[in-house]
């Protein structure tokens, strides 16, 4: 589990008070105040799933099975580059898991979570559209095709390129300048 | 019309009553029916764990006998080529996913599906399908049960003890297809979650997976 930002407590609980208060609180309106939630913050988080399940009056519990069901619910923020790998039935046979794989042991992670600076996150998408570069994966809304596990670690070095040069020229990188 | 009506079983005939599931007056009657999920009082029984198949007259397919209210003169047989099929099949798909080491179980000679597979004749082993490799963590954080969730049906039985009659709610089902667990929220171990500890999950626990830690084996 990660840990909450800066100020990031004062902001989820502002969000879900907010989005409360446009709802009613129904069982029946539970998903689009998770919808409404997630859009406000990027991601669902256990803070706001427990406040969500108070003001509804159900078991917390009930609210993660429901956000871990459906797939449109993230419970990790996106991180500050997001790998998306393709698991369409090209990608899938042309090796997409394996791609997948060597993203989680690159970035120490598992699909669905975010590293702990939250400078990475990683997910899953179904069919990107362009089956031919089988396996495919969106880094940043950019189409990587043929990644290959070599591919995978060009990639990497890549983004952590970018993250030393963000270092050099910034003072304060970390997590306080990814927040927002 | 009265409340009591008259449906007959396997050529038995039955007084029941009308609005009873059939499934609890087979029996109610000793009429054996194979079932893990059904819940008695529950008004729309979540038919998950597909193995409380029965003929009814009139019916072109079987139908799960937990889900179906009792008609007058309605005529039920608890066995046929086609249920036994199904059956077989649902129990051979929840056994692909169950640790099957019986005798470090708990439950032994004491478990649900023990009793399904001496009652119709199954195979307490794997050969159809390809088991499911999964890795479960042990939550023995409770003072005195245990949670091996390699033993779980998913037959929520469990989650009706914590809600309805503990009145908690601190576990229910999460994720989807054959990722489905039940845990707390944020799958936190049940002594850090809302859990009062009540026992009421283990005691109704049909397998080994909610189990009093007194009765573990070594």
């Amino acid at each position: 589990m990660l840990q909450l930002l800066k100020g990031e407590k004062e902001e989820i609980l502002a969000c879900v008070k907010e989005v409360l208060g446009e709802n009613s609180k129904t069982h029946e309106n539970l998903v689009p105040i998770l919808q409404q939630v997630q859009k406000k913050l990027g991601y669902l988080p256990a803070l706001a799933m427990d406040k969500i399940a108070e003001g509804l009056q159900v078991p917390a519990v009930d609210i993660y099975g429901l956000a871990t069901f459906y797939n449109q619910f993230r419970l990790n923020p996106p991180g500050k580059h997001e790998v998306k790998v393709c698991m369409g039935t090209a990608c899938y046979m042309a090796g997409g898991d394996i791609t997948l794989e060597s993203f989680e042991r690159r970035m120490e992670i598992k699909e669905g979570e975010t590293s702990v600076d939250r400078y990475y996150s990683l997910d899953r998408v179904a069919c990107v559209g362009c089956c031919t570069l089988a396996p495919v994966a969106v880094i940043d809304d950019e189409v990587e095709g043929k990644v290959t596990p070599t591919r995978v670690d060009g990639i990497m070095l890549a983004l952590e390129e970018d993250r030393e040069d963000n270092t050099g020229g910034n003072s304060g990188p970390g997590e306080g300048a990814d927040h927002e | 019309m009265s409340e009591h009506i008259a449906i007959t079983i396997d050529d038995q005939k039955i007084k029941t009553r009308r609005g009873e599931k059939l499934l609890w007056v087979a029996l109610d009657n000793d009429i054996y029916i194979p079932h893990l999920c059904a819940i008695k009082g529950e008004k729309r029984p979540n038919a998950s764990c597909r193995l409380c198949f029965v003929e009814i007259e009139g019916h072109n397919q079987p139908v799960t006998a937990c889900t179906r209210e009792v008609e007058e003169g309605m005529v039920v047989a608890t066995r046929s080529p086609r249920v036994d099929r199904l059956v077989k099949t649902g129990f051979e798909l929840l056994l692909s996913d169950h640790n099957l080491k019986c005798r470090e179980c708990p439950a032994n000679k004491n478990c649900s599906l023990q009793v399904i597979a001496r009652k119709r004749g199954l195979k307490l082993k794997r050969d159809r399908f390809k088991p499911l490799e999964r890795e479960f963590e042990l939550d023995d954080s409770p003072a005195e049960f245990a949670f091996d969730r390699s033993r779980c049906v998913l037959c929520g039985q469990c989650i009706w003890a914590d809600r309805v009659e503990a009145g908690v709610g601190a576990i229910g089902f999460t994720n989807r297809g054959i990722d489905r667990v039940v845990t707390t929220f944020n799958d936190l171990p049940l002594a850090d979650s809302i859990c009062t500890e009540c026992k009421l999950c283990v005691d109704v626990c049909p397998v080994g997976a909610l189990y009093y830690k007194k009765d573990q084996k070594a």
